[in-house]
């Protein structure tokens, strides 16, 4: 870089200032009425709005697809397993491998006496579980008063009661998958970058051509490098067909060729992969709009629009389900990479404000990793590593009592 | 980036402003505040307690009670932990003489390390390195492919295990072949990206550790999402001890995350955060700056990474030119403002520029700005004749008329356009009047770091300009108000201002040499 006169320099930056927030301040009072006629025109979007994510296409350009070598794909797929227990089992036996097992730290808690200090504490796991502070605090309040209301004093009940109001707060809600009777189920799989959408979508296309579906994938993923690689090494070993374009395609167009294609082969499900984004990136959120109503224009209506969410996540989950909610309305939660040690508390918070379910988690890598929600499973692993975490080493009382 | 946070931060020192005193109770409500924003923005309740414990010991002795503004001093306290917590400044990579220099990146899965491989290997070609990439994910169907496609748009040579050979290759070979390979096409650094594994997989974890065995790589960077909740802490312990990182990678730093993860990993690891990954672009990447981020979440601004943008794309002609317009007798032209605006797409996206604008981010933080926002105003801009851009006083209803059918906007939005266009010369030339009227280099120098210091400090220069600029910015019925008050969103940092302006040209100055 050549040295720059620092004053020159300065007066550079003080006009790039100046510009950018004399375009910010133009930008934003245009933006109120913009923003108005959206929303009450939804289906009818200003025609600015359909130009194709301009910054990705401009910016990054798309790179040649590589030639891709079949032998490679099938080098790097995931080893096929045999699946000698029930997804149900398996989300239990993940999620309940903690040494204590069920909720057992809590307990000990709950044994010194249900006093604040105990309520403190459950403060910190539920916290440490990534449940959000304003859940944890509602969550402990309803805990206190109806320990008080019922005069609780058996820990036991005690933790029944807190069980009982988070199974409360996960909600009763329809947990099924939608499909349909007539032509090929539709469902959209969306969520940031990294969250496990190509994976997941491998293991449900597993799943349902294990049952003997036919089962068609639309690699609307036009922009990630290989990300059209990864999904067709899935379908190779799925056996699912993959509809795809060359990188840098429309994304609305693949998804709309997976529908035809789905529908010429009358086939039983169509999945349909997308681009991560970060719900702060507008332009690619509209995007993302954009492919659900061309997708829609074939399909006439998704059955399902599923956000995958990375357990690991933190309080930025709401805001990635409100915003994916706004622009897709999200149907169902993916909650990914469960094997970990994150324990995905975030899901409770989006229940709450949302009402979006949790439909699916993610255990592992293998294609079988991936399980129906089971709420009591889910509450019981909320507490499991965390009391592990909590009382390093220590004694749980627990164990001593008969 | 870190915008929610600074918010809560903001909203209750503001409260505090301007308090004579501060009672004992009064630092414990400031406390508790803070101890709910820390949490909301996913710093790990641990790494929350002891930096509450750490603030509140100071906050209540004799440093506050006695200061004549004890809200600021709050601030200033906060200021200084979160810098203490981050690291005091931003750490190098250091290659040392190694040849090659091995850098090794892990992570959890879908944490953005191939992303980040391939941005660090364009950083370190744009320094004169000459890397390689090295495919060691050979979990992850197409992992290898995305390498390679990374790869090819930098410009990077990548070594991969051959396509059809072994299918049960080991990283742990492949990894290792690669310092040959380095030698044999002459790259001076080995860039390695590995699978990605949870932190409770023993035998994946058992991989990394051989992998760094094999390599002895000079750096192994630990790549985390900003998006990462309370886990933070245990998956960083758990990758410090199998492969001992020696710096963080930051990634999706660019979505609205509150990114209290950095603090958490910083805090437990006491490894330093080197690189900020802050969008989809390969150039989005950037070497992280504890102290701007401290600034940052105190509502502060980020100027000097808008001053580095700046060098970065203005070649020194245009600069000079530019000056010329502002020292010099030539005004500023809507045929300028519009050249500005092409200028300054070129710098990144609008909404990261506009996260780094001092007092801006506050009320700003909703909006939602990219490139296309530019098209109304660009669009008026072209319409007009070169007469009216370089005259736009001659403009009169008839001539609005005509530009607002060819540019499709309507007159109102014309009106708002030079509106702002008028306050934003206006602005331009008392700043290079002023500089050009005190003569001489030096003061223009002055002011230039006054400038600076305004916007990293939050002093009143800059708040005025920003407030000034909201203003006039809301001035349409309807519109989110940009209230004049846009820069008061600075204001808190004031009491801490004075020190860091010590600091902030020196700092400048180094970094550029670290550049090269």
């Amino acid at each position: 870089m050549e040295a720059l006169d620092p004053v020159a320099t300065g007066l550079v930056v003080v006009v790039v200032l100046l510009v950018v927030g004399g375009v910010a301040g133009f930008v934003v009072r245009g933006r109120g009425g913009r923003d108005g006629s959206t929303r009450q025109a939804a289906t009818a979007p200003a025609p600015e709005r359909e130009a194709p994510a301009p910054e990705r296409e401009v910016e990054d350009g798309p790179a040649p697809a590589e030639a891709e070598e079949p032998a490679e794909a099938e080098e790097a797929a995931p080893p096929a397993e045999p699946a000698p227990l029930t997804p149900m089992e398996r989300f239990r036996a993940r999620l309940g491998r903690s040494r204590a097992g069920l909720g057992s730290g809590l307990l000990a808690l709950f044994r010194r006496g249900l006093d604040e200090a105990a309520f403190e504490e459950l403060e910190e796991r539920l916290i440490s579980a990534d449940v959000g502070v304003e859940a944890t605090m509602e969550i402990i309040e309803g805990l206190r008063e109806r320990v008080r209301a019922e005069g609780v004093t058996d820990p036991e009940q005690a933790l029944a009661l807190l069980k009982e109001i988070l199974r409360l707060e996960l909600g009763v809600a329809d947990r099924t998958l939608a499909r349909r009777e007539e032509g090929p189920t539709t469902w959209l799989i969306t969520g940031v970058n990294g969250t496990g959408k190509t994976t997941s979508i491998g293991k449900l296309a597993a799943r349902h051509a294990r049952d003997g579906e036919t089962v068609v994938l639309a690699a609307a993923d036009t922009f990630r490098a290989a990300a059209i690689e990864q999904l067709s090494s899935w379908g190779e070993r799925a056996g699912a067909r993959v509809v795809k374009q060359a990188e840098g395609a429309d994304p609305a167009a693949v998804a709309y060729d997976g529908w035809q294609a789905a529908s010429a082969a009358d086939a039983d499900l169509l999945l349909v992969d997308t681009a991560g984004r970060l719900q702060s990136k507008r332009a690619l959120m509209e995007e993302l709009s954009k492919v659900k109503r061309v997708l829609e224009k074939g399909a006439g209506h998704t059955d399902e629009v599923l956000l995958v969410l990375d357990a690991t996540t933190g309080q930025n989950g709401i805001s990635q389900a409100q915003a994916f909610q706004e622009a897709v309305d999200v149907s169902g939660v993916i909650l990914t990479k469960l094997d970990g040690t994150a324990r995905g508390g975030i899901v409770i918070a989006i229940q709450r404000q949302l009402g979006i379910p949790v439909k699916l988690v993610g255990l592992g890598e293998t294609v079988d990793d991936l399980a129906d929600f089971d709420v009591d499973a889910f509450v019981e692993a909320l507490f499991a590593d965390v009391a592990q975490d909590v009382e390093l080493g220590g004694e749980d009382p627990a164990d001593r009592e008969p | 980036m870190f915008d929610a946070l600074s918010d809560r931060l903001e909203a209750v020192l503001d409260r505090l402003k301007g308090r004579g005193t501060l009672s004992e109770s009064d630092v414990d409500e400031v406390l508790r505040e803070i101890r709910l924003a820390l949490l909301e923005a996913d710093v790990n309740f641990k790494v929350v307690k002891t930096f509450v414990a750490r603030v509140r010991e100071r906050a209540i002795g004799a440093e506050v009670s006695e200061a004549l503004n004890p809200g600021q001093q709050v601030v200033k306290i906060v200021n200084e932990e979160l810098t203490g917590v981050l690291g005091d400044q931003s750490a190098p990579l250091e290659l040392g003489s190694a040849s090659p220099a091995v850098i090794m990146l892990a992570g959890l899965q879908g944490s953005g390390k191939t992303t980040a491989a391939g941005k660090l290997a364009a950083h370190l070609k744009k320094k004169g390195r000459t890397p390689l990439l090295v495919a060691a994910d050979l979990q992850r169907p197409a992992a290898v492919d995305q390498l390679k496609v990374l790869g090819a748009r930098v410009d990077v040579p990548v070594h991969a295990p051959e396509p059809g050979g072994d299918p049960d290759a080991d990283p742990v070979a492949v990894a290792a072949g690669a310092l040959k390979e380095a030698t044999r096409v002459g790259a001076g650094v080995v860039i390695v990206d590995t699978a990605g594994r949870t932190n409770v997989d023993d035998a994946m974890m058992e991989q990394a550790t051989a992998i760094k065995r094999a390599v002895d790589p000079v750096e192994t960077l630990f790549v985390i999402d900003a998006m990462i909740g309370q886990e933070a802490v245990t998956v960083a312990k758990a990758f410090q001890e199998a492969v001992d990182f020696t710096g963080v990678i930051l990634s999706k730093l660019d979505g609205d995350a509150r990114g209290g993860a950095a603090l958490s990993v910083a805090e437990v690891t006491g490894r330093p955060i080197k690189f900020a990954s802050t969008g989809e672009r390969l150039d989005e990447f950037e070497a992280f700056h504890p102290d701007r981020m401290a600034s940052r979440i105190l509502g502060m601004g980020d100027v000097l990474t808008l001053i580095e943008k700046a060098e970065e794309t203005y070649t020194a002609e245009q600069t000079e030119e530019l000056s010329d317009k502002l020292l010099g007798e030539g005004t500023f032209t809507l045929e300028d403002f519009l050249e500005q605006m092409q200028q300054i797409k070129r710098m990144g996206p609008l909404q990261n520029l506009m996260g780094m604008m001092p007092g801006l981010g506050k009320e700003l933080k909703d909006v939602e700005v990219d490139e296309s926002d530019l098209k109304p105003v660009e669009a008026i801009i072209q319409s007009m004749t070169p007469e009216e851009r370089r005259r736009p006083e001659i403009l009169n209803g008839k001539r609005k008329k005509r530009i607002a059918r060819g540019s499709g906007r309507s007159a109102q939005e014309i009106n708002e356009l030079l509106r702002n266009f008028e306050q934003m010369r206006q602005m331009m030339e008392q700043m290079g009047g002023a500089a050009a009227g005190r003569g001489g280099k030096l003061a223009q120098a002055k002011q230039m770091r006054q400038m600076q210091k305004a916007g990293a400090g939050g002093g009143m220069d800059m708040d005025a300009l920003m407030s000034q600029l909201g203003g006039s910015g809301a001035g349409g019925a309807g519109g989110p108000a940009l209230p004049g008050g846009a820069g008061a969103g600075a204001g808190p940092g004031g009491g801490a201002a004075p020190q860091r302006n010590k600091r902030v040209p020196p700092r400048k100055k180094k970094k550029k040499k670290g550049k090269r």
